[in-house]
């Protein structure tokens, strides 16, 4: 047992290194003076650190801790994503001159953004209904606190009320859901469920509900509509970095869960798995009901989108039409769709966490998040407008940047799974969502800015962030085989 | 036929000259305009050069169209190969360029318009070095298009155009630029995720079997595409005359009749011209409107030969319609730009009647009209902007007894106007001639009513000659100047090909005459 153990500890080690890390920035609060941001610096050191022990577990598949947590291909992949947003909204935290007026709680801050990123780590690797809950609950309670961090400001606090009581319903929905799973199957591991629905000879409704009680849950993190109505109230109120990774962060996290969960439970392991296409088990009708969860986010974030003036809010509804885009993946559940997924978080990762953070630059220099009040930017700040000219491109999805790759490989999928009407809606969505976009673009430079606004002058760390950022967008856009082959490979999930 | 300058293809050097011109251009420092104005005239000569060297060594013998291998200058790369991953076969897009007489004229068209819209930019003083380096990533676009023979390169390349031409026209338009620029943007974008759609379900249909492998191989490559045995067993296209096929070729030719623009998809063009800066409309009327004529005869004859039979009376109806509609409302303008615009929409309706005829006759008449419409209307343009420039107005009626006052503009103001109209000698006579011949074989009703167009034609070109040109000097115009040198020069070669094509017109069809008459028989059997 105690073998089993240390077995596991040795397959933990990222895990580890971000509880040692949230340890050492407590200890480091109390001892080092408050104005300097030691607790950053060391919770960006434990991320990389994090980093590089995940990069140890590639290729690894196996289950540790008497089936609790496993590292596969799949978690790797989705663990990195989720430490290299991590490191980036670190960065952001540093430039932020919002947080600095809390600065004596910087130590908080950071403690709980190290409890988020354990949680959401937990959260794709978990395989047993405990585990999932628990992670969930972690990664949930953290981002409630970190919402209302800015808790002088008054709509950063009814932000993480509105937070709190929407996640409270919901995680408890999926609790239920949980206890009912659980109650029918006398499992709590996953891979045991999808035996024992595989052995009973019916699925009463009430197995269906719970398996939809839990996917209240999940649709809640990824905000898809309907589950989304929290959204836009919580990423204008929080503070510009939590926002960011609330909004790609956390939905991945979410997302990767909601793929686990989908696949190793419910599928049905009779059906065709050698093509790489699956079934699921009998019942309500899955794929139907998310393609129309999918189509809805799609219609509706990028229709509400369209009359947001707070850029935050704006990047908050496209966010939800990108849960949409996601969707699509999943609901012709195939292997090709999964790997379609995680392109598009690769590299919804870069492009959103760029617009964010050129949002945050501006945020930073005219103290203000209205698209309005963009006019003329293209003039006083030219390289921070083109790159967010070049994000938001790539948000909409045209070449040659990374985000029309993402979109035709979920396009793709798609057709190949024959969702032409999913299709079609994510075709007119995405020229919808062309117009809210652009039109930040057009603030920026068709209009002249006023004789007594100056040239805004951001520092070379700034630029160089930026830099990172587009990179990848650009890179991926023209060539995109080692992505796209690290997708693919990264598609083998523990148990299937 | 291969072609190389230092171990890289001709046709790669034809498409990213302008791109090195670009980078070259955001490196020269903003405050030094005229050395970015001479980089931008030294990129695009340099593409013109390239361009004769292909017109003087280009095989006129050889066909194209479907065969990879009687392509000119063909480069073929693997670009992205994803291998053998278990469920969908090996993934296979490649840099795949080559020249057939369809394109090769497009080419020419392409670097000649290019360098011209330099010249005439060459007064552009707003912003000279973000002008210059979004003028020169639009002609890399363009240049792309008429060259790729991958679907993907080619959809690439099609949406590189966008984002320059819409910050062209919303930064350096006229008073309603930005209304224009979105119009465009949006219009463009629609057709965009369109094609896109149509050519995933064609990738998803279309497989060959790697024969040194083989492997089952997913490709973009349009020539595989073109072929029937290519399409596997249960894709979506696959077949002849089904539903899915209809509606694939309907998305790529709304897409195209966008750009072309074909009634009822032309209401962007009239916004987009007005708005636009002169260099801009040159090229819009010029390269951009041919690139959806060109999509048609490259992509949806082709690899549709079934549904274009099956749509091709619907097509040559909307060219009908698009030629009386637009000559219609040519007359009714009074803004000149506009009047050019309404014209383009009516000129470009013959074109698609050409092609919609399926006969050898009308295709050449039609290639050959857009060839011809783009350096028409190219004169006709910068004719408005020689009068804009100097007078800041476009109405009709500002202006009255040019004539007098600028002798040399007038002249050559006047051969465009009337090559437009189809005057025998002229250029445009020819194609027309051409096109309404070969639709005449295939349809005589619309024919007979197209033809009416060119008495509107006439009717709104006496009218404006008459209106700008002739009559009473107003006071106001006394002290207009002739052209200057640098409009000469961008005039020059516009107006000896109107003449020369007008009077001998062989080197033209020539070029494209072997490919276009494969293209006739491929599809119509």
């Amino acid at each position: 047992m105690i073998e089993q153990a240390l077995h596991s500890i040795s397959q933990f080690y990222p895990e580890i290194v971000i509880i040692l890390t949230l340890c050492v920035i407590i200890v480091a609060d109390l001892i080092t003076k408050s104005d300097k941001p030691v607790t950053g610096w060391i919770m960006l050191g434990g991320l990389v650190i994090s980093g590089i022990t995940i990069l140890f577990q590639a290729g690894q598949n196996g289950s540790f801790f008497y089936n609790m947590v496993v590292v596969d291909p799949f978690a790797v992949f989705f663990k990195l994503l989720l430490v290299l947003a991590g490191i980036f909204v670190v960065l952001f935290s540093l430039q932020s001159k919002e947080l600095d007026s809390y600065y004596t709680r910087k130590g908080e801050y950071y403690m709980l953004l190290s409890g988020m990123m354990l949680g959401m780590m937990l959260m794709v690797s978990s395989t047993n209904l405990l585990m999932i809950y628990i992670a969930f609950e972690v990664t949930s309670i953290s981002s409630y606190v970190l919402v209302g961090f800015t808790k002088k400001e008054t709509d950063s606090a009814e932000a993480s009320t509105k937070y709190i009581i929407y996640g409270a319903v919901s995680s408890g929905i999926m609790l239920y859901g949980i206890s009912i799973l659980i109650g029918f199957t006398g499992a709590t591991d996953l891979g045991a469920i999808n035996e024992a629905l595989q052995n009973r000879a019916d699925i009463p409704m009430i197995l269906n509900i719970s398996i939809l009680m839990i996917l209240v849950g999940m649709g809640f993190k990824i905000a898809v509509v309907p589950f989304h109505f929290w959204a836009p109230d919580v990423y204008e109120g929080a503070p510009i970095t939590i926002t960011a990774i609330l909004a790609v962060a956390s939905k991945t996290a979410a997302l990767g869960l909601l793929i686990r969960f989908f696949s190793v439970s419910f599928i049905d392991s009779n059906g065709l798995m050698a093509t790489g296409i699956w079934q699921t088990i009998e019942g309500i009708h899955w794929t139907t009901l998310l393609g129309g969860m999918a189509a809805l986010a799609m219609i509706v974030g990028n229709l509400t989108a369209l009359r947001q003036d707070n850029i935050k809010r704006m990047l908050a509804y496209s966010s939800i039409a990108h849960a949409g885009y996601l969707l699509m993946g999943v609901v012709i559940l195939a292997q090709e769709g999964l790997a379609s997924i995680m392109l598009y978080l690769f590299i919804y990762l870069f492009m959103n966490l760029g617009a964010f953070y050129v949002a945050m630059l501006f945020s930073n220099s005219i103290q203000t998040e209205s698209i309005e009040k963009y006019k003329g930017l293209g003039f006083r700040a030219p390289l921070e407008s083109i790159a967010m000219t070049i994000f938001l491109v790539s948000l909409t999805g045209i070449p040659p940047t990374g985000g029309f790759v993402a979109k035709l490989y979920i396009f793709s999928a798609a057709i190949s799974g024959g969702w032409i009407w999913l299709v079609t809606i994510a075709g007119i969505t995405t020229v919808i969502s062309l117009f809210y976009y652009i039109r930040v673009v057009k603030n920026m430079f068709f209009y002249k800015p006023e004789s007594n606004e100056g040239v805004i002058q951001f520092d070379l760390p700034s630029k160089t962030i930026l830099l990172i950022l587009l990179v990848p967008i650009l890179l991926f856009g023209i060539y995109f085989s080692p992505i796209l082959e690290f997708a693919k490979n990264s598609v083998q999930i523990f148990g299937m | 036929m291969e072609l190389q300058i230092l171990g890289i293809g001709i046709l790669t050097w034809l498409v990213f000259i302008p791109i090195l011109g670009m980078a070259a251009v955001l490196l020269i420092p903003g405050k030094n305009e005229n050395a970015i104005r001479w980089t931008a005239a030294i990129a695009t000569g340099i593409q013109l050069v390239l361009a004769i060297v292909i017109f003087s060594v280009f095989d006129r013998t050889k066909i194209g169209i479907n065969e990879a291998e009687t392509f000119q200058f063909v480069e073929h790369f693997s670009w992205i190969t994803v291998d053998s991953v278990p469920w969908v076969g090996r993934i296979e897009i490649t840099y795949f360029l080559g020249l057939d007489g369809l394109s090769a004229i497009m080419v020419i068209l392409t670097s000649l318009i290019g360098l011209i819209g330099v010249i005439s930019s060459w007064n552009i003083e707003k912003m000279v070095k973000g002008y210059f380096a979004l003028y020169l990533l639009l002609v890399t676009g363009m240049m792309g298009v008429f060259v790729a023979l991958d679907f993907f390169l080619f959809f690439i390349f099609w949406e590189v155009m966008l984002l320059p031409m819409y910050f062209l026209i919303g930064l350096w338009g006229g008073p309603r630029r930005e209304y224009a620029a979105i119009k465009f943007f949006l219009y463009t974008f629609v057709g965009g995720i369109l094609m896109l759609l149509a050519m995933l379900a064609l990738y998803f249909s279309v497989a060959y079997t790697d024969p040194a492998t083989g492997q089952t191989v997913h490709t973009f490559n349009m020539l595989h595409m073109m072929n029937p045995e290519n399409y596997i067993e249960g894709g979506l296209l696959t077949g002849v005359d089904t539903t899915w096929r209809y509606v694939a070729w309907m998305a790529l030719f709304i897409n195209f009749a966008i750009k072309i623009p074909l009634f009822p998809f032309h209401t962007w063009l009239p916004d987009a011209h007005v708005e636009a800066p002169t260099p801009i409309s040159v090229i819009l009327a010029g390269i951009l409107l041919k690139l959806g004529t060109y999509g048609l005869l490259r992509v949806n004859f082709p690899i549709f030969p079934d549904a274009t039979q099956y749509f091709v009376t619907f097509m040559a109806i909307l060219g009908m319609i698009s030629i009386i509609y637009g000559a219609l409302c040519a007359m009714a303008q009074d803004d000149f730009k506009k009047l050019i615009a309404y014209s383009s929409i009516s000129h470009m309706g013959i074109v698609v009647l050409g092609i919609a005829a399926l006969n050898t006759q009308g295709m050449v008449g039609g290639v050959l009209q857009m060839f011809n419409h783009g350096i028409i209307t190219a004169v006709l343009f910068l004719s408005v902007g020689v009068l804009y420039d100097r007078t800041h107005k476009r109405g009709l009626y500002d202006f009255g007894g040019i004539a007098n006052q600028m002798p040399k503009y007038t002249g050559v103001a006047m051969i465009g106007m009337f090559a437009g109209l189809g005057l025998p000698g002229l250029n445009g006579f020819v194609s027309e001639l051409f096109s309404f011949l070969g639709a005449f074989e295939a349809y005589k009703w619309i024919t007979m009513i197209s033809v009416t167009g060119i008495i509107f034609t006439a009717g709104y070109i006496l009218w404006t000659v008459q209106r700008v040109y002739l009559g009473e000097r107003p006071d106001k115009l006394k002290d207009l100047k002739d052209l200057t040198p640098r409009e000469i020069l961008a005039f020059t070669p516009l107006i000896i090909l109107i003449v020369f094509l007008g009077i001998y017109p062989a080197p033209a069809i020539e070029l494209m005459n072997t490919s276009l008459s494969f293209l006739v028989e491929f599809v119509t059997n």
